[in-house]
């Protein structure tokens, strides 16, 4: 009965019809994981058919250069003057076996841009991740046991102002303060030149710099690359950090109420020892549920980072893949992003129905 | 305390003016809310105030590169004659700063307008007729939904706006672009209402006096399921400030030449920054923070006086019992639908 009083951030309307504990859950995960592959589908084919709206790359990449007539000959030979039909089911047979084909600008296998710049997008998105938790919770639990006094206003504000604030704008300032004028940190990129070329030496390099660095052994290196990640993984992470705060305030004021916390309360539990052991943890649950929406939030704005910090990740070159009208580019890193976002809410979504019984179907 | 309790209770008979949606919350609140919501309110009032008269309050037009002194010159430090300094570009920073404020503010009016309709519409119809239309809408919401809006946007503003943009072909591609994002948190809203209003008693009389569906789904139906929506509307439209920011920045906005937009200013002072020269930067970024403020605090207040976890203490949760829907966070999971369905 305990979990009933938890406070999850579904709404349940319904009350739950009450069903034998475990039976729902291996029919709950299968339909729950059937629902990742149409998921997939639908934004593939969506962005397969608006990209085919705009126009074909070699027109984009060559227009002025070429006569109509050499266009055409290379457009056909390219294969983009065919039914939008029959391109668009080569393709899908082409995903389906895991070939995305060559990018159109610069001619590399996708697969390996994928690769190359996914690396650097997950390690961006970690360190955010890192900063919104150190930042997001705590606060959250403060505002919570402070509640309508002032410093719950003053982090209420401070919440809506990661909000409020776009990652860019953030981001320029944080390399205007200690970049610019106080020369702390770098102001763009990854790593400096010379621990990028070391790393090039590195027979199986990951592309998370994080990861070669150590790798590679040398603490100069290990140095240099955690001081490149400090102001994006700040931009990118004060955004996350900031609904972080707001749910944890809003679940641990719920979970303050119930009565299992009541009955500590009465026991003579002080009320920072309330917030701190009672309270916060069933709070803890609806965290993990927003997670999943939090990855596609985050991967939006690590476009934006990524572009402020010039940090050579998936975002950054999508921006460029997009502006060269490049598709068959888009569209791969498109379908990994899908993938990625659907298969995150997966897991969240199992994680939250193993540890909250009514999140079933 | 005594101010909660009796917000706690149903108002008997309110004048018309105290039924409207901000005006009935404001006087619900009490201390810091109410502070929060008037201060929203005051912030959001400014900056639909500067966009409506833009053209009185800037002294230079938004794309102005000289006067009757002669060219204004390029990144030069505030000054009495341009209070902001001006841009890389050569622009008055001032000036397009306030001209951004009606960009902006088009943009989500237009924005907001079409993904309601829209979000209405489709949600009406796949909940109260539900079968396999709804069953595909849901998935394909919840598609659009789980990815980054973002993206979504910006491949939707090429899509539309073929990379050229003049003022009203921009501000119509970007509040497009924006709307295709919007338009399923909308549907999932009025889509939930609509499947639980379709089961009360009001809406079966309605069917059996043989009322047309399309006057139940209008008349019985919408009326009763739009409760929630000048929260969204409110969270929505910061976030349509902010999408609009985030194209300009990435080169997918407006051109200069044809509008103002803080998005744009702030990619052009990117380089700016790195030499030192700050006023670039700092006075757009902080017009975009300040409008998504102001709106994201209105919209902050209504959905905590919305939700009765929030509103009152531990008296009114023991009455409310189960947690009204009311509160939209837009953090809901993405099952919630399908389990409403399956219950």
């Amino acid at each position: 009965m305990t979990t009933s009083l938890l406070p999850t951030d579904a709404p349940s309307v319904v009350a739950p019809k009450p069903k034998s504990a475990g039976g729902g859950l291996g029919r709950y995960l299968l339909i729950r994981f059937l629902l990742i592959f149409p998921t997939i589908f639908i934004l593939v084919t969506l962005v397969f058919l608006l990209m085919r709206t705009i126009g074909d790359p070699i027109t984009a990449a060559q227009g002025g250069r070429l006569t109509a007539e050499q266009l055409q000959e290379r457009i056909h030979a390219a294969g983009y003057d065919r039914p939008v039909l029959v391109q668009y089911f080569e393709y899908l047979g082409q995903v389906f076996t895991g070939n995305f084909g060559n990018t159109i600008s610069d001619n590399r296998p996708v697969t390996e841009v994928l690769l190359t710049y996914g690396g650097a997008t997950l390690e961006l998105a970690f360190y955010a991740l890192i900063v919104a938790f150190i930042v997001g919770i705590p606060l959250g639990m403060l505002a919570a046991s402070m509640r309508d006094r002032v410093p719950d206003a003053v982090l209420r504000i401070f919440a809506i102002l990661c909000y409020a604030t776009p990652v860019f704008f953030a981001g320029l300032l944080l390399k205007l303060v200690f970049s610019v004028w106080l020369q702390w940190l770098p102001v763009a990129g990854r790593a400096s030149t010379r621990t990028e070329l070391s790393m090039q030496t590195l027979p199986n390099k990951t592309g998370i710099y994080l990861i070669d660095a150590i790798m590679l052994g040398n603490p100069n290196a290990i140095g240099d690359v955690l001081s490149h990640a400090v102001l994006p993984g700040i931009a990118l992470g004060l955004l996350t950090a900031g609904v972080f705060l707001r749910l944890v305030r809003t679940n641990v004021i719920g979970t303050l109420g119930t009565d299992y916390v009541d009955a500590a309360r009465s026991r003579g539990v002080s009320e920072f020892r309330l917030v701190r052991k009672h309270a916060y943890k069933p709070a803890l649950i609806p965290i993990i549920t927003v997670i999943g929406l939090q990855i596609a939030l985050l991967l939006g704005g690590a476009v934006l980072t990524e572009t402020t910090f010039e940090w050579k990740g998936l975002g950054f070159q999508l921006a460029a893949y997009l502006a060269a009208r490049d598709f068959v580019a888009v569209q791969g890193i498109v379908a990994l992003l899908a993938v990625f976002v659907a298969v995150t809410n997966f897991v969240v979504d199992v994680i939250a129905a193993l540890i909250d019984p009514r999140v079933r179907y | 305390m005594t101010d909660t309790v009796i917000a706690s209770v149903p108002p008997v008979k309110n004048s018309l003016l105290g039924r409207l949606p901000v005006v009935k919350q404001l006087r619900q609140s009490v201390g810091l809310q109410r502070g929060m919501l008037i201060a929203g309110l005051t912030i959001t009032g400014l900056f639909v105030l500067v966009a409506i008269f833009a053209p009185l309050i800037a002294p230079y037009g938004f794309a102005q590169l000289r006067d009757a002194q002669g060219s204004f010159g390029a990144q030069q430090p505030p000054s009495a004659a341009h209070i902001m300094g001006t841009t890389v570009g050569g622009y008055d920073v001032f000036s397009r700063v306030i001209w951004g404020a009606q960009t902006a503010v088009l943009v989500i009016v237009l924005a907001v307008v079409f993904s309601i309709i829209a979000g209405i519409l489709l949600g009406l119809v796949s909940g109260y007729l539900g079968g396999w239309l709804d069953r595909v809408l849901v998935v394909i919401g919840d598609a659009i939904y789980a990815f980054p809006s973002l993206l979504l946007a910006i491949v939707l503003s090429i899509v539309i706006s073929g990379g050229q943009s003049s003022l009203w072909g921009g501000i119509l591609a970007a509040a497009l672009s924006i709307t295709v994002v919007f338009i399923p948190q909308y549907y999932r809203v009025i889509r939930a209402e609509t499947i639980r209003i379709k089961a009360e008693p009001y809406v079966e009389s309605a069917k059996m006096l043989g009322a047309p569906t399309s006057r139940i789904m209008f008349r019985h139906v919408l009326r009763n399921a739009t409760r929630t929506l000048p929260i969204i509307f409110t969270l929505n439209a910061s976030e349509a400030v902010l999408t609009l920011a985030g194209l300009g920045f990435l080169g997918f906005g407006i051109e200069p030449s044809a509008a103002a937009e803080w998005g744009y200013d702030l990619n052009k002072a990117l380089s700016d920054v790195t030499s030192g020269i700050w006023w670039t930067a700092l006075y757009p970024g902080l017009a975009i923070v300040l409008s998504v403020l102001g709106i994201t605090l209105v919209g902050e207040s209504l959905n905590d006086l919305a939700d009765p976890r929030l509103r009152g203490r531990k008296r009114v949760k023991a009455k409310a019992g189960a947690v009204s829907l009311t509160a939209v966070d837009q953090t809901l999971p993405s099952d919630v639908d399908i389990r409403e369905e399956n219950a």
